[in-house]
């Protein structure tokens, strides 16, 4: 029998109503979308309790002992079909029109989950739960009602919604699968048939491709099964398999031509190559673009690994889920890394439109960007806070043109024993999955993701799209690492995209497998065997046991309640057999998986972009410029987001995000202490730099990797021991120009890395970050998204005591600026807020940002510097104003005093030139000399000082000229106010 | 007497079990972290223990609420080896979820015959929060707090407002010492009723606490340690040097 049972807000006698968060919010949201103002609107939650003979007595226990909390909440707990349940909860509320909004079947539902269970330990017989909300709305127009339905309390990639009383009553889900083994007819089709088959049939694979696998088929003298050619599809995906830029690419820019066989190898990897053989014996990388993550040497007994990933694709369509299952999956890359590391931090980085884009200008298909932002940070923060792994690093970039597209990078470092870093499948081990089940969720994730975004997608992929359980992963790395300590498996991976196909296909490559998809553990009735193999179900690992241990694994397992199958066995045949009930469903060999796909081949162009000068009129007064600076939403506070984050939990925290006197500074880097009795840290930063794409990703490039570093090294991390990571995310790269920006910036990467002696340990790509519409003329419309490349580094700090932040300490210290200032304002904030095109990039002097780094470094550790602020975004005024307001002390400088290249650098340069590898140091007049001393040779400069009248001053002399005069407090307000949602 | 031997107990979705463990050590106590299902296969495992701590975290998700799941496996499985522990003189700690839990367990004296009378409820900002907040202890018999004042430690949840049914029945726990740590007036983060921050059973050897005092043991744990004076401990040691003192 279906019950439900509804938990609404207490409300007393009076008809007073207690705090009803969730209407409340909504009722927001419609007056920020311009819906309507002062919408009536009442919330409650719904269960729905299946089970054989429940009854009134026992529904209401579940109810005032389970489902609600009395003195907060009030119950209404009937049959299903009940008018009690369609009664608005106040009669007041007579004619209001009830909204219920449930999860399509199918969906991950955590709670309904966990109630299932809870509900059974009260001795009861239950089937299944199911979870809902139900709201009433009065006085909304039809019209209005449909938008706040479809745009606030839904999202149809997941959910469903039912107007008035429910039409099911019972909660049935899936039903028999009747096996039937499934050819596709591919010896027939001539070209244009290929093409059509690989994009109706989701492949996304390329013409090429389409032929060698004609091929392939025909030689065996059979036509494919379907889940042969899914397999093929995922492996050659463009998310799997890097095709492009580990491809052929005939590059050509003003220099001449450049062919590349493999460009990331000829790049990237080859530079940390170069790293490796050069520290011979002090070579501190263990394994690189191998593994999962990337990982380096930590302590005598610990490496680490990291590893950043995108989420972009899912993120668009359902931002929560998005993010959710975007965070999930990168934890599980470094807990499928080596033999499985301990999660010990996470980095989120997000790029948005800017959030207050107007509603009616959004082409069809897209999200509010403002809603997509709060989904996404309420995805991670629901997942990571979850987990138990702070979230202690992060940005935030806004720009116009990720509307349709916006990005969703996640990262995580992992704690490993050095003895576990490598890992070995051996012929004849079992195939395991452990964790979650498998079900329909996020089939086609891998080829989705390798696709241009339309405005179609949503109704196209939505099965790509999931929300994730972090509880079950929790599960499973608690009791996998008790595993793993014990040695019981010989190799750990993840499902990430492309599910079993990709975690078995990788593992066995060298080997050989064979599968039994109908052993998989499956969430309900009627999964193909297809669905199984690709299904991008959440929360699962795959680890090969030697038989001998899996009795072992399976009770470890069973003790933590966690699911542990046995689904093949790693056999050496060179061949990848999958098996439904003893039939062979596919068979195909290793090398045409791993090996078979005919290379791509791309043009890649540059031309550099003509030089425009920057025109700027003199001021004679800067101040409304700075706070204009501090209140644009790349430089504003984060302040919102970063308060949703644990970025505590695990006892570790050294500095955080935000730091100061009110706590509310912007940190440069954080700094985390992974081994509790050890005094050793790791010290995450990051480096973006979207707007100077436009003018030369090289110097993109390069300053995000100048960016990247200097944070690390402003909070005292040791310049020889950051390791970084690419993530790039660009447009459609079989335009030659797209590709050849981007292998442009690879380029700089690799002359970057050599020279800082700074090497990439990882990275990834995301491609076709595009989306396109019909607008109102019927007319095909493509935004990209402009070049973005992210650098995250992990830097080491010997002992975390030496940590400095950037907060002002004291009145009457020493101010000074380390590094030149150059008359490099294109692409800054300045040139931004003033709506100019023009100017110079900001380029990188590695050699000089060597020295700079190493020497600063020095300061910090002997504890010559109070504080230390890197120069980003607004350069040099925004440094001093952030510096001046977290410490609570005033500073006057004098821009005469500065290193510059050049002594004409106007006013204007001076204050906002956003030229790199520069610092503000704050130092007490007794340690002056040394740190004079220490930074003999770098440029720098006295500067100013501090004081205690609480006003950032900044004057020129000689004529002594007040360019800014600010109050530091109304300084923070214009840096708070614009995200303090 | 030796070393008190501390059960941090773990349930799915437990996150702070590791560092707690180390404060205790650090604190000279001797902890064990055990699953929850050893000891409903085995409740009298715990008799082995002076201190049982439930730790902070997201027990089952925190779904349909913080902590409800575990504080009904206490009440059906486990509520009877929870008062032996009680009554012979034993400590329990409940820091964050673990808080939640024993309220929702009614093991911290908040029941009375018409069911629980004070409950935590979502923070009146509706959102999770991770802040450090000034507290202030109420002198009176909480073995956890002997000696304590003031105190700054973060916290990290989303459902952390102390509620309870009505005023009088704020009253009798107050008057009954039992509202024994408060957030400063001008600092309480989630609006709590009397700025309740933690409250201990009649015997004051119950505790359960929102802010996380084992955040706070290490020095550099500060938001500040950077600018001001350098300290030998972090005050939440405190906490957990009563505890174990407490057996000694």
């Amino acid at each position: 029998m279906l019950w439900e049972i509804d938990v609404h807000p207490r409300r007393d006698n009076s008809g007073q109503d207690a705090l009803d968060r969730e209407a409340a919010d909504v009722a927001a949201v419609a007056a920020e979308l311009g819906i309507v103002d002062d919408l009536s609107i009442r919330s409650a939650r719904g269960f729905l309790v299946e089970g054989p003979a429940l009854g009134n007595d026992q529904v209401d226990r579940l109810a005032a002992e389970l489902f609600a909390d009395a003195l907060v909440e009030q119950t209404v707990a009937a049959p299903i079909g009940d008018q009690r349940l369609l009664q608005p909860p106040q009669p007041t509320d007579q004619g209001a029109t009830l909204v219920q909004v449930l999860l399509k079947p199918g969906v991950m539902d955590p709670v309904a989950q966990s109630a299932e269970a809870a509900a059974s330990d009260f001795g009861l017989s239950i089937d299944a739960v199911r979870t809902l909300r139900k709201y009433w709305i009065a006085g909304a127009s039809e019209q209005q009602l449909q938008e706040i339905s479809s745009r606030i309390l839904s999202n149809d990639a997941i959910e469903q919604i039912v107007v008035g009383p429910l039409p099911f009553d019972r909660l049935q889900l899936g039903c028999e699968y009747q096996f039937e083994l499934k050819t596709v007819p591919l010896s027939g089709l001539d070209d244009e048939g290929l093409r059509r088959l690989s994009r109706e049939g989701q492949l996304y694979l390329q013409f090429a491709e389409m032929q060698t696998i004609q091929r392939y088929f025909a030689e065996l003298q059979r036509e494919p099964t379907d889940v042969e050619l899914e397999t093929i599809a995922q492996t050659w995906s463009e998310h799997c398999s890097h095709k492009t830029l580990a491809g052929r690419i005939a590059y050509r820019d003003q220099q001449g031509e450049r062919q590349f066989e493999n460009m990331l190898k000829e790049t990237i990897f080859a530079a940390t190559q170069t790293l490796r053989t050069r520290w011979g014996e002090d070579d501190w990388c263990v394994s690189v673009f191998r593994d999962n993550a990337g990982v380096v040497r930590f302590d005598d007994k610990h490496n680490l690994a990291f590893k950043v990933e995108t989420h972009n694709h899912p993120s668009a369509l359902e931002p929560y889920g998005g993010a959710n299952t975007g965070i999930g999956g990168v934890i599980r890359d470094t807990i499928g890394t080596g033999m499985g590391a301990k999660p010990i931090c996470n980095t989120d980085v997000f790029c948005f439109a800017p959030p207050d884009t107007a509603s009616h200008s959004l082409p069809p298909g897209v999200l509010n960007p403002k809603q997509v932002m709060r989904g996404v940070v309420a995805g991670v923060r629901d997942y990571g806070n979850r987990m138990g792994i702070p979230t202690v690093n992060g940005a935030v970039y806004f720009d116009e043109r990720y509307l349709g597209n916006p990005l969703v990078y996640c990262g995580n470092v992992g704690l490993i024993p050095r003895d576990k870093s490598f890992k070995e499948p051996q012929p004849g081990d079992l195939i395991v999955s452990v964790g979650g089940r498998t079900g329909r969720d996020g089939i086609h994730g891998a080829t989705f993701s390798s696709a241009e975004l339309t405005s179609e997608s949503e109704s196209l992929s939505g099965g790509a799209v999931q929300i994730g359980n972090a509880i079950e992963e929790k599960k499973v790395l608690d009791v996998l690492l008790a595993i793993r300590d014990r040695g019981l498996y010989t190799a750990i991976t993840d499902c990430g995209a492309g599910g079993f196909s990709s975690a078995v296909g990788e593992m066995g490559e060298n080997i050989g497998a064979e599968v039994w998809l109908d052993r998989a553990p499956v969430k309900y009735e009627g999964l193909s065997y297809t669905e199984i193999w690709i299904s991008e179900a959440q929360e699962r690992m795959v680890i090969s046991v030697p038989e001998a241990s899996w009795d072992e694994v399976h009770q470890l397992c069973a003790a933590e309640s966690v699911e542990a199958t046995i689904i093949g066995r790693f056999v050496p045949t060179g061949r990848l057999v999958l098996k439904y009930r003893d039939q062979v469903v596919a068979d195909l060999t290793m090398d045409l998986l791993h090996k078979g796909r005919p290379p791509v081949i791309r043009e890649a162009t540059y031309l550099p972009a003509p030089p425009q000068a920057l025109v700027l009129l003199p001021q004679e007064d800067y101040t409304n410029d700075l706070s204009a600076i501090l209140g644009s939403y790349n430089v504003a506070s984060k302040q919102w987001i970063i308060r949703q984050y644990d970025h505590e939990v695990q006892g570790g925290s050294v500095i955080k995000p935000l730091v100061g006197a009110q706590m509310d500074g912007p940190g440069d880097a954080a700094v985390v202490r992974p081994v509790l009795d050890s005094r050793r840290g790791v010290v995450i930063a990051c480096g973006m730099n979207p707007h100077y794409g436009q003018f030369d990703t090289y110097h993109m490039a390069a300053s995000a990797i100048d960016e990247a570093i200097r944070n690390c090294v402003a909070v005292g991390g040791d310049p020889s021991r950051v390791a970084i990571l690419d993530n790039f995310c660009w447009g459609d790269c079989e335009k030659s120009e797209t590709l050849g920006s981007l292998v442009r910036a690879a380029l700089a990467c690799h002359d970057l890395s050599l020279v800082l002696e700074t090497p990439f340990i990882s990275g990834k790509d995301s491609l076709n970050n595009e989306f396109s519409y019909l607008d109102d003329n019927g007319e095909k419309q493509t935004i990209a998204i402009p070049a973005t490349l992210l650098i995250s580094a992990m830097g080491q700090i010997d002992d975390v005591s030496h940590c400095v932040t950037m907060d002002l300490k004291a009145a009457g210290n020493l101010l000074y600026l380390v590094g030149v200032t150059k008359d490099e304002l294109g692409g800054s904030h300045y040139a931004l807020i003033h709506s100019q095109a023009g100017g110079s990039v900001p380029t990188v002097d590695a050699a000089g940002a060597k020295q700079t780094f190493v020497s600063l470094h020095g300061a910090i550790k002997q504890g010559l510097v109070a504080s230390c602020h890197d120069l980003s975004e607004g350069g040099l005024a925004v440094a001093a104003a952030e510096m001046a307001f977290a410490g609570g002390f005033g500073a006057q400088l004098d821009l005469s005093l500065l290193s510059v290249a050049d002594d004409s650098l106007s006013t204007a340069a001076r204050l906002f030139s956003e030229s790199n590898t520069r610092f503000l140091c704050e130092v007490a007049p007794d340690q002056a000399e040394a740190f004079e001393k220490q930074l003999a040779g770098i440029p720098v400069a006295r500067i100013g000082q501090t004081d205690a009248h609480a006003r950032l001053v900044i004057q020129e002399s000689p004529d002594g000229r007040t360019l800014i005069d600010a109050d530091i407090a109304e300084l923070k307000q214009a840096w708070q106010q614009p995200l303090n949602w | 007497m030796p070393q008190p031997k501390v059960l941090i107990l773990r349930a799915p979705g437990t996150n702070c079990d590791a560092e707690t463990s180390f404060a205790f050590q650090t604190a000279g106590g001797k902890p064990d972290v055990l699953h929850l299902n050893r000891l409903l296969e085995s409740p009298r495992l715990a008799a082995d223990y002076q201190i049982l701590c439930l730790p902070g975290g997201f027990s089952y998700g925190d779904d349909v609420a913080a902590g409800r799941i575990f504080a009904n496996q206490i009440r059906h499985h486990l509520n009877d080896v929870m008062q032996e522990f009680r009554v012979a003189g034993k400590l329990i700690l409940g820091i964050c979820n673990g808080f939640q839990i024993l309220i929702k367990s009614g093991l911290l004296d908040a029941d009375d015959s018409e069911g629980p009378s004070a409950s935590l409820a979502w923070n009146d900002s509706h959102c999770f929060i991770d802040r450090w907040v000034h507290l202030q202890a109420v002198e009176g018999n909480c073995v956890f707090l002997a000696g304590i004042q003031r105190l700054i430690l973060p916290i990290a949840h989303a459902e952390g407002k102390f509620v309870a049914r009505d005023e009088t029945v704020l009253d009798q726990l107050e008057d009954a010492g039992q509202l024994v740590l408060r957030y400063t007036a001008d600092d309480n983060p989630n609006g709590s009723l009397r700025n309740v921050a933690g409250m201990c059973d009649r015997s004051g050897r119950v505790f359960g606490l929102m802010p996380h005092p084992e955040r706070f043991v290490d020095p550099t744990q500060h938001p500040q340690w950077t600018r001001l004076p350098e300290i030998a401990e972090g005050a939440g040691l405190r906490v957990f040097r009563n505890a174990v003192g407490y057996f000694s």
